[in-house]
């Protein structure tokens, strides 16, 4: 070596790398969920805000608990952290006081995640491990759904304190699916196509959510088989029991616009880690949760199945992973 | 899927790098000027290294043997010039390495013209004509360097229906084999001609992507009415020249894994490989010079260069105007299969395909992340294996399991996998060493 060579660098190929990478990843599915989450505080009011920001607050500041000092700003720096306080607040009722909003984040991370071995590693999508936890623990504040009022009004239930009676004093009204569970009504297909209903945060607005996985799509960062399969599944099996009974089971199009089905279906089942990675194995998945999707709003005791029936499938991405490998190249041929 | 990947003349999954072809595809290849000390490392070939027969002093002409094949498996060396023989001891090897390699100091007043002749190749048989192409010196010029004529001593039973040539040159950078394609036309297909006849294929069939339209044309052109010769323009993507790949692309063959194309009839050759033929035979001219691209953003001008075997590294790069300040790597080879340099006075090889120079923003590793199970690796692998999953067991250094459940042994090491992870995990690096791992297991078990 002379001394006009520049240091050389010795590594293994290829050396070429296409530019996407994980924290870019992320942060398209920030861009993907803004304007359905811009359209949920718009129609909630502030409050909704406040329990959106303590859910990714909580997240963050568990991340950081939890993860080793020197990685650190790696786990932090990918931004699936904040991803995963955002999606859990879109979850939540607009008015669940805060610090439920906040137990609700700390567990998403430490149980939904740290606990497995970090990033990667979970079984169960983190946000909706959450959003079971606060279910199972909170059911009377998880299911007090209120209507979409006056932007700067702060539902009061907002800042109850632990182990207080907070005084109820928003204007409830019960969602879509329970409207449609329980009195067998309808709600109009132009209001939950824009969100003008109530519901949790970002599930209202199905027109802004399919936006958004539509510029996923486009960025190649999503796997367009399980909205598809999802939704298909979900709309074709309604349909038929719709044609059975219109007047107590509800129509495709109510069940696909209707409460989580859109964010489940384009955000939570699509989270790569907890989803299979095989294409056959994502086909099974989507078709499997379509199905649980319809049973438990139809038959089970909860309005929604959107939470429990891709959390189930969860459980299932690994078997699922070893039964559908792909048939290896020049393997498995009818040799002469 | 399969109908529009028929339509497009591709095989499935795989990758799409930008090709960066555009700085040396219209350059006309140029002859590098000789330098003053050449190195024909011994084993620069797949198999068996070869045998050197001259001894430090001897005197050596332009295109002699210096040394002979050290088995079937295995090549001739001849010296890229007329000079003197210094020393035959280890030398540097593009790795690093210390390789056991022939030394010549070229004679400056010589004219460096070659005193052979014309090999009359019609009357040759089979067996002899295989023997002239050992003798010549002639490897895979693709990269693989792995002995030409091995591939043409088919076993009694079978039979060769179709020489594919591999005109895919699908590693960025690389326009060697399309300036070759370009500009020796006609000894391309003189060369095709002769394997054709001597293997008893009923056709030539030569692959070559998209991107090369002007090879294309050129080809077709020069195909005489009444040559069985056809051109098949390919889908551009990586890894189109992978030799597995290019079956399936043209002939929508899979070829079963194990086995081999002649297993399936088909004998491939790369484009070089090709052309290196037909100029022994036509000349008598064996394998002693290479076109090489020179390209990358870290030399100032580019270049397709003819290249004495054995000149170093560093000559070639001056030609091309010397590294720049930014460059970071040396890659000899493409850049996606290619290895880095660790010394620049290492020598040319038979299968040094390209010389590239990267810079900072080609050769900059993103910071590792856990795997997000994506599946990008699973949706790029051309042979449908499992890339994540062998990341994960070679963690755990479960490197049976790989082999067994999931057929690791299969991989070609294209590198597709790493390139499309976006987590930054050397994916195919781990296989690489799960792969070692399994080879020197089954060696201790005999």
């Amino acid at each position: 070596m002379t001394q006009r060579d520049p240091k050389l660098l010795i590594q293994p190929g290829p050396q070429l790398r296409q530019q996407m990478t994980t924290p870019v990843v992320m942060r398209d599915v920030w861009y993907a969920l803004a304007p359905a989450t811009l359209a949920g505080v718009w129609f909630f009011g502030m409050g909704a805000l406040l329990v959106l920001l303590t859910c990714i607050a909580a997240a963050v500041l568990t991340e950081w608990c939890f993860s080793p000092e020197e990685k650190r700003r790696y786990f932090l720096g990918d931004g699936s952290a904040i991803l995963t306080g955002w999606l859990l607040g879109l979850t939540l009722p607009p008015a669940l006081p805060l610090w439920m909003a906040f137990i609700g984040g700390a567990v998403a991370i430490g149980m939904g995640k740290t606990i497995w071995g970090g990033m990667g590693g979970n079984l169960f999508n983190p946000a909706l491990v959450g959003r079971a936890f606060l279910l199972a623990t909170f059911p009377i504040a998880m299911t007090t759904w209120t209507s979409p009022g006056d932007f700067f009004t702060i539902p009061a239930s907002v800042f109850a304190m632990p182990l207080m009676h907070g005084v109820v004093d928003t204007v409830t009204q019960a969602s879509p699916l329970g409207l449609m569970k329980f009195e067998h009504t309808s709600t109009g297909f132009i209001d939950l196509l824009f969100g003008n209903t109530s519901g949790s945060l970002g599930e209202t607005s199905g027109l802004l959510l399919i936006l958004g996985g539509l510029y996923l799509w486009w960025r190649r960062d999503l796997d367009w088989r399980i909205p598809v399969g999802i939704l298909a599944t979900a709309m074709a099996f309604s349909l038929v029991l719709f044609m059975m009974d219109s007047g107590k089971y509800p129509g495709p199009i109510f069940t696909a616009l209707s409460g989580g089905m859109m964010l489940g279906a384009i955000f939570m089942a699509t989270d790569p880690v907890t989803s299979p990675l095989t294409p056959r194995g994502t086909w099974i998945f989507a078709v499997g949760i379509g199905l649980l999707v319809v049973l438990i709003r139809v038959f089970g005791g909860f309005p929604e199945g959107m939470m429990y029936a891709i959390l189930l499938m969860n459980a299932t991405t690994p078997l699922i992973d070893r039964y559908t490998q792909p048939r290896v190249f020049g393997r498995g041929l009818d040799t002469k | 899927m399969n109908l529009f990947r028929r339509l497009s003349n591709s095989f499935d999954h795989g990758v799409h790098p930008r090709h960066h072809k555009e700085q040396t595809e219209h350059l006309a290849i140029q002859r590098l000027p000789f330098g003053k000390r050449f190195v024909i490392p011994l084993g620069q070939h797949i198999g068996a290294p070869a045998k050197a027969i001259v001894q430090a002093g001897d005197t050596v002409k332009r295109g002699q043997m210096v040394a002979e094949p050290g088995g079937f498996v295995s090549v001739a060396l001849h010296s890229p010039v007329t000079g003197r023989v210094t020393d035959i001891g280890p030398e540097r090897y593009a790795d690093g390495t210390f390789r056991e390699a022939i030394v010549i100091e070229a004679d400056q007043y010589d004219t460096q013209q070659m005193d052979v002749n014309p090999i009359d190749w019609e009357s040759l048989s089979i067996e002899d004509f295989i023997n002239e192409v050992q003798k010549a010196g002639i490897v895979g010029m693709g990269g693989a360097a792995f002995p030409c004529h091995v591939k043409y001593a088919i076993p009694d039973g079978q039979k060769i229906r179709y020489l594919l040539i591999n005109g895919a040159e699908c590693e960025p950078y690389l326009t060697n084999d399309h300036r070759q394609m370009v500009e020796q036309t006609d000894a391309l297909l003189y060369g095709a001609e002769i394997v054709r006849q001597k293997l008893g294929a009923e056709e030539i069939v030569i692959g070559v992507e998209r991107n090369k339209p002007d090879a294309i044309k050129a080809l077709q052109d020069a195909i005489k009415p009444g040559q069985p010769a056809r051109v098949m323009p390919l889908e551009v993507k990586y890894p189109q020249g992978a030799e597995k790949m290019l079956i399936k692309s043209v002939f929508d063959i899979e070829v079963p894994a194990g086995k081999l194309p002649r297993d399936v009839e088909v004998a491939v050759n790369n484009v070089g490989t090709i052309i290196a033929i037909a100029d022994y035979f036509q000349t008598g001219k064996p394998l002693i010079e290479r076109v090489v691209t020179v390209s990358g953003p870290g030399v100032s001008y580019p270049a397709n260069l003819i290249v004495p075997l054995g000149t170093p590294i560093r000559e070639v790069l001056d030609y091309a105007g010397g590294l720049t300040e930014e460059t970071r790597q040396v890659v000899l080879g493409g850049p996606m299969m290619g290895a880095s340099i660790a010394d620049l006075d290492a020598p040319m090889l038979k299968g040094s395909s390209g010389v590239l120079a990267l810079t900072e923003h080609e050769t900059g590793r993103p910071q590792e992340y856990n795997c997000i199970r994506c599946g990008r690796c699973v949706e790029a692998c051309p042979y449908f294996l499992n890339p994540a999953r062998f990341a994960r067991l070679a963690k755990s250094r479960m490197y049976e399991e790989m082999a067994e459940t999931y057929n690791v042994m299969d991989c070609v090491e294209c590198g597709c996998c790493t390139y499309s992870c976006p987590s930054g995990i050397p994916i195919v690096q781990h296989i690489r060493t799960a792969k070692d791992h399994l080879r020197s297991m089954k060696g201790k078990v005999k």
